[in-house]
């Protein structure tokens, strides 16, 4: 049964962060950007986008421009979730990629560096009265929502171990459609119930940031306005209609 | 030119132009520019007055920009409310209203996007502080939609690049949708559109003026500068914010711009019918109205058959030349394709001063201690030059060619970082004084440092808004209301006149 009621819920939450996801950017892809906006000094080439988009991507250049208290919390989260991600590749794949076995021995910290630029960004949201200001009760939320997830993942490598041979079975089961039963551990249940939830929540949420970056027409546009005349087709509707 | 009075210094003894201020919330609520009337909303394509379903008009309104505009749709959805820009806005800096912190400024209209547009929203609204299109809703739409200058600082900062601009520009769009416009931006549209330039100076005014002005040259140089108007057969066709025909310090820039065309024999004329560089439908976000003003440039340069078209000192209408004008009036395919089409009075001098047709008498200006005021939507809407960064590096080269001192202020409130004068982006009217003051002030702060520092007595820019704002602003703060000066206003000082006139002077061209 409980077996079942999982199974279910990640069917359900890959489903919703898939097509969710794909829906988004599918939405963001079509439409128009009608003229150039990019936030100047801006790239005059293409290559040059790609490498303005890359350093907001891997540096968070702007934050970093910005707030180095904010850039260095959300910095090493997202380093340290990317870091976590990968290290849990292992329970999906068999074998297990070279690269995964390589930074085992790094996910572990990068746990615990996660929970800390969580707390951190957190503290920013109570402490600074700017920051609290700006602050809906989702954005606490989520924080808890990933702060619950950090720490339910320690619990069971440091503290409450499950059967994760279990676990690994489970999810290749999931994938190969050949079910196996989840282990009962009530840590790994909650764990596992969050990262759900985090799934869905996904494409409905402000993490809709991680797409969204890069269809941001301030950092992906090129400039070069006076060299390339640019239209949107409404715009070119409008000119038909009119002149 | 006078030296400027010392700063007053008494209380403000060298304030960090980046002091972060408590918050203070609801200070600026009452802040509010004068409403459009009837007549000059319905010139333009809006409803006269607040129609009765705006409500619903509104969301209407909200949905067809959210499939018009990409970064509309992205900025809302992609907030993560981190906090990075809650400091960068010179308003906020000014006032400590944290509806001036960018993302909340942001989130008086994502409140209603999400209600409307989102599930969270619309199912459980407290938890994503989701609100309905209030009166009230307005009524602070109205008040701080127009306390931002669409100067696109906190854009730099954002993580995730939100520009607050374009959010307001769809706030301001939505607003005169319904019939609620402002006074200010939408009667000059309604000018340039009829008359052709801001002030509504009439062709036969506007020849006068400039009449007047060539002969006021020849008095104080002896030399036959010319200020032509509607000349067939020009190479050149300049367009220039309307304040440089007539107010101080402006119109010294215009001799500027006219003594450097006449030092290389341009053949060069203005236009009557599009004598406005200044295009104030960015300001309310209207692509119509932009489109409508900038098609009387690409006329005039069609029926004076010029070759070419540069733009005078104008910060928010070099942002639609550089940017916008290919898009809204090109393609300009009959103009010479060797120049950038449109180009920068500033990118035709320094071009002019690379290749050693232009010499200075710096010691002109050697009364003059001076810092450069970086534009915000030259600096970080627009460009100048082949390389990224030229917006910063030509003007500041004209500069230092024309001029023996001249100092930056401090390296995070120049260039990319620059701030606004506080009068840019449709606010730079009298009935929002108040906070074109207060959102002065972190410029007037790093101004009063390298005053301190450095002695610095004279600030360029290059900008109509900018020039006028500090005028006004100027004194407030203990600076002489002439320590605002044009960047071609110091080549007009410094420039040497020695052209010798043949009947058969080469028009002199530049390749830009």
């Amino acid at each position: 049964m409980l077996t079942f009621a999982y199974a279910l819920l990640f069917y359900i939450a890959a489903a919703v962060l898939v097509g969710g996801l794909a829906f988004r950017i599918w939405e963001y892809a079509t439409t128009p950007a009608p003229l150039k906006i990019p936030t100047t000094p801006a790239p005059r080439t293409r290559s040059g986008v790609v490498v303005r988009l890359g350093r907001e991507v891997v540096l968070f250049e702007s934050l970093f421009k910005a707030n180095k208290w904010t850039w260095l919390f959300g910095w090493a989260f997202h380093a340290a979730l990317l870091v976590v991600l990968l290290r849990h590749l292992r329970y999906f794949t068999r074998p297990v990629w070279e690269l995964v076995v390589l930074i085992q021995p790094f996910g572990v910290y990068a746990g615990f560096a996660m929970v800390a630029g969580l707390l951190g960004l957190w503290g920013r949201r109570l402490l600074v009265p700017r920051v609290r200001y700006i602050s809906a009760p989702s954005d606490h939320l989520m924080l808890a929502l990933l702060v619950g997830i950090a720490l339910s993942g320690l619990l069971m490598r440091f503290v409450a171990h499950t059967d994760i041979v279990a676990v690994k079975s489970f999810f290749l089961g999931l994938m190969y459609f050949d079910w196996q039963p989840l282990p009962p551990d009530p840590v790994l249940l909650v764990h596992l119930g969050l990262v759900a939830a985090l799934m869905i929540v996904f494409p409905y949420s402000k993490l809709l940031h991680a797409p969204g970056l890069f269809f941001s027409p301030t950092r992906n546009q090129v400039d070069n306005p006076r060299e390339r005349r640019h239209l949107a087709h409404w715009a070119r509707e409008l000119e038909a209609g009119r002149s | 030119m006078e030296q400027v009075k010392e700063p007053d210094r008494s209380e403000s003894e060298l304030a960090d132009p980046l002091e972060i201020p408590d918050l203070a919330p609801g200070c600026m609520a009452a802040s509010k520019p004068y409403v459009a009337a009837p007549e000059f909303q319905k010139a333009i394509g809006f409803p006269g007055e607040l129609v009765e379903d705006w409500q619903d008009k509104a969301i209407d309104k909200m949905a067809e920009l959210r499939g018009k505009y990409r970064s509309f749709r992205v900025f809302l959805d992609s907030c993560i409310k981190c906090g990075a820009c809650t400091d960068k806005c010179h308003y906020f800096l000014g006032t400590g209203d944290p509806k001036n912190m960018p993302v909340a400024r942001q989130d008086l209209l994502r409140q209603v996007y999400r209600r409307h547009f989102t599930l969270a929203g619309k199912y459980v609204p407290w938890l994503v502080g989701a609100k309905d299109l209030s009166e009230q809703v307005l009524d602070d739409w109205y008040s701080y939609f127009h306390q931002c200058s669409e100067c696109r600082r906190c854009s730099v900062y954002c993580p995730i690049g939100i520009d607050t601009a374009e959010i307001t520009l769809a706030a301001r769009e939505i607003m005169d949708s319904v019939g609620k416009g402002q006074k200010y931006s939408n009667e000059i549209i309604g000018k340039v559109e009829t008359i052709g330039n801001n002030l509504g100076l009439p062709p036969k005014a506007l020849k006068a003026t400039l009449e007047d002005l060539e002969e006021e040259v020849m008095e104080d140089t002896g030399v036959a500068v010319r200020f032509p108007v509607d000349e067939k057969g020009a190479d050149i066709l300049l367009v220039t914010p309307s304040a440089d025909f007539f107010a101080e310090p402006h119109i010294t820039g215009l001799i500027g711009y006219a003594k450097v065309f006449h030092q290389v024999g341009a053949r060069w004329t203005m236009s009557s019918y599009a004598s406005e560089a200044a295009n104030f439908g960015l300001f309310i976000g209207s692509y119509e109205n932009m489109r409508e003003i900038a098609l009387r440039i690409r006329q005039a340069a069609l029926d004076l058959g010029v070759k070419r078209l540069v733009f005078g000192e104008c910060g928010h209408a070099w942002r639609v030349a550089y940017s916008f004008l290919n898009t809204l009036a090109g393609p300009f395919d009959f103009l010479d394709q060797r120049y950038p089409i449109p180009q920068h009075i500033c990118e035709y001098t320094y071009d002019l001063i690379e290749r050693g047709k232009l010499k200075f008498d710096k010691s002109k200006n050697d009364h003059i201690r001076l810092t450069f005021h970086d534009s915000c939507n030259v600096a970080r809407g627009a460009s100048m030059g082949d390389k990224p960064g030229g917006q910063f590096e030509i003007p500041r080269a004209i500069l230092r060619a024309s001029c023996n001192h001249f100092y930056d202020m401090a390296p995070d409130t120049i260039k990319e970082s620059t701030f606004c004068c506080g009068g840019g982006g449709g606010l730079l009217t009298d009935d929002l004084i108040e906070l074109r003051k207060k959102g002065a002030q972190p410029r007037m702060r790093a101004l009063q440092q390298v005053a301190e520092e450095h002695g610095v007595t004279h600030m360029a820019a290059i900008c109509a808004i900018c020039k006028t704002q500090f005028s006004k602003v100027l004194p407030m703060y203990g600076f002489d209301m002439e320590a605002i000066v044009g960047v071609h206003q110091m080549v007009s000082n410094a420039i040497i006149l020695d052209r010798v006139e043949h009947g058969t002077v080469k028009s002199e061209g530049n390749e830009g």
